[in-house]
C-alpha cells in the first residue's frame, strides 16, 4: 500500500480487498467482548477537521481509539485557523508535536494531496473528505457494507451494478465510489439531472444516465447522495419537490428495484428530498449499519497504514 | 529461501510421524489434566488451526465427547509489528462458552522465540481468564526470547538460528505432509 491515502486511486484492487478483509476481521473483534487492541499504542492520530463533520470525526475517532492511538482533536472553529494561520503552519505544528498521522477534512479540494506531499509532515495523510474532490474512506465502508450483503463478505465486487444518485457534480462521495467500485469489479452508474453531473462525466469510470427510473430495477444497489445545498449557489433545478419527484428515492420506486437491492446512503439524510423516510427505514435500507461498519473499515485502513514500519508500507509516491 | 548449493533440505517428520506425535499429545493433555472436563484447544493461525483440529479430534476419539475448539489470531498483540509491514489479519474464533474457567490448551506448529506465545497470551488476557493455560507445539526448535516453555512437544529439532524449520499439513497446505529443516551446513 501507499502510504497516505488521498485518494481512492491510491488503492489497487488487492490493497482495497486487503483493507476490506482486515475490516471483516476487526469487526468480529468490535463484536465481540474486546473493544480494544493494543496495535496502535503510543502513536498519536490528528484529527484535523476544517468543516463540521460528526459520523466521520466520531469513526475515526473511535476507530483510533480502540486501536490504543492517542487521538488529539482539532477543529478549526477556535483555533488559530480562525486567526488566519496557513495550512503549512498548522502542519509544521502538528509535526513537532510529534503526529503520526494526519486525519484531514478540509473544505478545499487538494487540501489532503498538498499535505501529503509537500514535506510539511512526515505523518500518514488520511483523506475524510476535501472539497468536492473524494472522501476514500467512505467510499471503503460502502464497498465493505455492499460485500458484506451481496458478496458473502469476501473477495471482490465483480458483477455488480451500483447507482449513484443525485448531486454528483459536489459530491466526494461519488467520485472515490466511483473509482473503487471499478477498481473491484463492479459498475457504478452515476444518476442525475444534467445540471448536477460534472461536465467531464463521460471521462469517468463506468455509466451515467438521467432517468432514475430506468436504472433501478436493473441494480443490485443504489446509492442515495445528500443535496448539498450549502455548495450551491446556482439554481441547479427549479424547486426541491421537482427533484424529489424526479431522484427521490420512495416506496413506490423502491418496489421497482430487485428484492437483494440495497439502499446506501452516506448521510446526513434529507428525509423527503433524496430519500423519503419509509424507504430509509426499510428492511432493505443499510444506513445505519454503514456507520457501524465505518467504525471498523477505519480501524483497518489506521492499521494497515500506521501498524508497520513506515519506509516498508509505502513512501512509493 | 536461499538457493545456495551448499544448504541442506532435510525431512525430519513424515506424514505418519505427525500423526503419532499428535497422538501422544492427544494422550498427554488427557492424562495431564486427568480427562477431558474444562479443555478448550485454540490453534494460532495459521498452521496451529488444523493441528488444533486434529489434536481434539483425537482426544474425542479417545474419550468419546466433543472437544471446544477455535482460533485465536495474535497479530495485533504481536511486539514486532512496527519492524515489519502491516500482516493481513486472521480469524479468531472462541467457541461457545468462553474460555471463563476453563482449561485453555494453545496450539501451533513451532516454538522458536517464544514471543508469539506471549502475544497469544495478551490476546487471551482481553478475551477472558482460564483456570489455566497449557501449550501444545509440534515442534520445538530452541533459541528461546522469553521465558516460556511448551508443555506437550510433538518433536524437539536442535537447529541453528541461520536454519528454517517448515511444516507442510495436507489439508491445510494442499501438499504432502512432512516437517523440513532448510538451510546451514547439512
Amino acid at each position: 500500500m501507499k502510504k497516505h491515502l488521498v485518494s481512492a486511486n491510491d488503492l489497487t484492487k488487492d490493497d482495497a480487498v486487503l483493507v476490506l478483509d482486515t475490516a471483516k476481521e476487526l469487526a468480529a473483534i468490535s463484536d465481540g467482548l474486546v473493544k480494544k487492541l493494543p496495535t496502535l499504542r503510543g502513536r498519536t492520530v490528528v484529527n484535523l477537521f476544517f468543516e463540521d463533520s460528526t459520523r466521520t470525526r466520531i469513526s475515526f475517532e473511535a476507530a483510533s481509539k480502540r486501536l490504543s492511538a492517542d487521538v488529539i482533536n482539532f477543529s478549526a472553529k477556535g483555533s488559530s485557523v480562525s486567526k488566519g494561520e496557513s495550512l503549512k503552519d498548522t502542519a509544521q505544528t502538528l509535526q513537532s508535536m510529534g503526529a503520526d498521522a494526519v486525519v484531514i477534512r478540509h473544505g478545499s479540494s487538494g487540501a489532503p494531496h498538498l499535505l501529503a506531499t509537500r514535506n510539511w509532515i512526515n505523518a500518514v495523510v488520511i483523506n475524510a473528505g476535501d472539497g468536492t474532490h473524494e472522501h476514500p474512506t467512505q467510499a471503503l465502508l460502502d464497498a465493505y457494507t455492499i460485500r458484506k450483503h451481496l458478496r458473502n463478505n469476501t473477495g471482490d465486487l465483480s458483477g455488480l451494478r451500483v447507482a449513484i444518485v443525485g448531486d454528483i457534480l459536489h459530491s466526494r462521495v461519488a467520485r472515490s465510489n466511483a473509482i473503487l467500485l471499478k477498481t473491484l469489479g463492479a459498475t457504478p452508474i452515476m444518476v442525475a439531472p444534467p445540471t448536477l453531473l460534472p461536465v467531464g462525466i463521460k471521462d469517468w469510470s463506468g455509466e451515467y444516465s438521467y432517468n432514475l427510473d430506468e436504472v433501478l430495477p436493473e441494480v443490485d444497489a443504489v446509492m442515495m447522495l445528500r443535496v448539498q445545498q450549502e455548495r450551491m449557489n446556482d439554481a441547479y433545478f427549479p424547486t426541491a419537490r421537482e427533484y424529489a419527484r424526479n431522484f427521490g428515492l420512495n416506496i413506490r420506486r423502491q418496489k421497482t428495484m430487485q428484492k437483494h437491492a440495497l439502499v446506501l446512503h452516506p448521510g446526513p439524510m434529507n428525509r423527503g428530498m433524496e430519500i423519503t423516510a419509509e424507504v430509509a427505514d426499510s428492511a432493505n435500507s443499510v444506513v445505519i449499519e454503514q456507520v457501524a461498519n465505518g467504525v471498523s473499515v477505519r480501524m483497518a485502513v489506521l492499521y494497515l497504514l500506521l501498524g508497520g514500519t513506515n519506509n516498508e508500507t509505502g513512501d512509493k509516491n | 529461501m536461499s538457493a545456495n548449493s551448499r544448504n541442506s533440505v532435510r525431512v525430519v517428520l513424515e506424514s505418519s510421524d505427525i500423526s503419532r506425535a499428535l497422538t501422544r499429545i492427544a494422550h498427554e493433555i488427557l492424562e495431564n489434566n486427568k480427562g477431558s472436563k474444562d479443555l478448550v484447544l485454540l490453534g494460532i493461525p495459521s498452521r496451529g488451526v488444523p493441528l488444533a483440529k486434529r489434536i481434539a479430534q483425537k482426544i474425542s476419539e479417545f474419550e468419546k465427547v466433543v472437544i471446544p475448539v477455535g482460533s485465536l489470531d495474535i497479530t495485533m498483540y504481536r511486539d514486532d509489528l512496527r519492524l515489519r509491514p502491516p500482516r493481513a489479519l486472521a480469524p479468531t474464533e472462541i467457541p461457545e462458552g468462553g474460555i471463563d474457567h476453563k482449561v485453555v490448551i494453545l496450539v501451533d506448529d513451532v516454538l522458536f522465540s517464544g514471543r508469539t506465545i506471549r502475544a497469544a497470551l495478551d490476546a487471551l488476557n482481553v478475551i477472558g481468564r482460564p483456570s489455566m493455560v497449557q501449550v501444545a507445539v509440534l515442534i520445538d526448535r530452541g533459541h528461546r526470547e522469553l521465558p516460556i516453555k511448551a508443555d506437550y512437544v510433538g518433536k524437539n529439532i536442535p537447529t541453528s538460528l541461520i536454519e528454517t524449520v517448515q511444516v507442510t499439513l495436507a489439508d491445510f497446505d494442499d501438499a504432502s505432509e512432512n516437517v523440513t529443516l532448510f538451510g546451514g551446513e547439512g
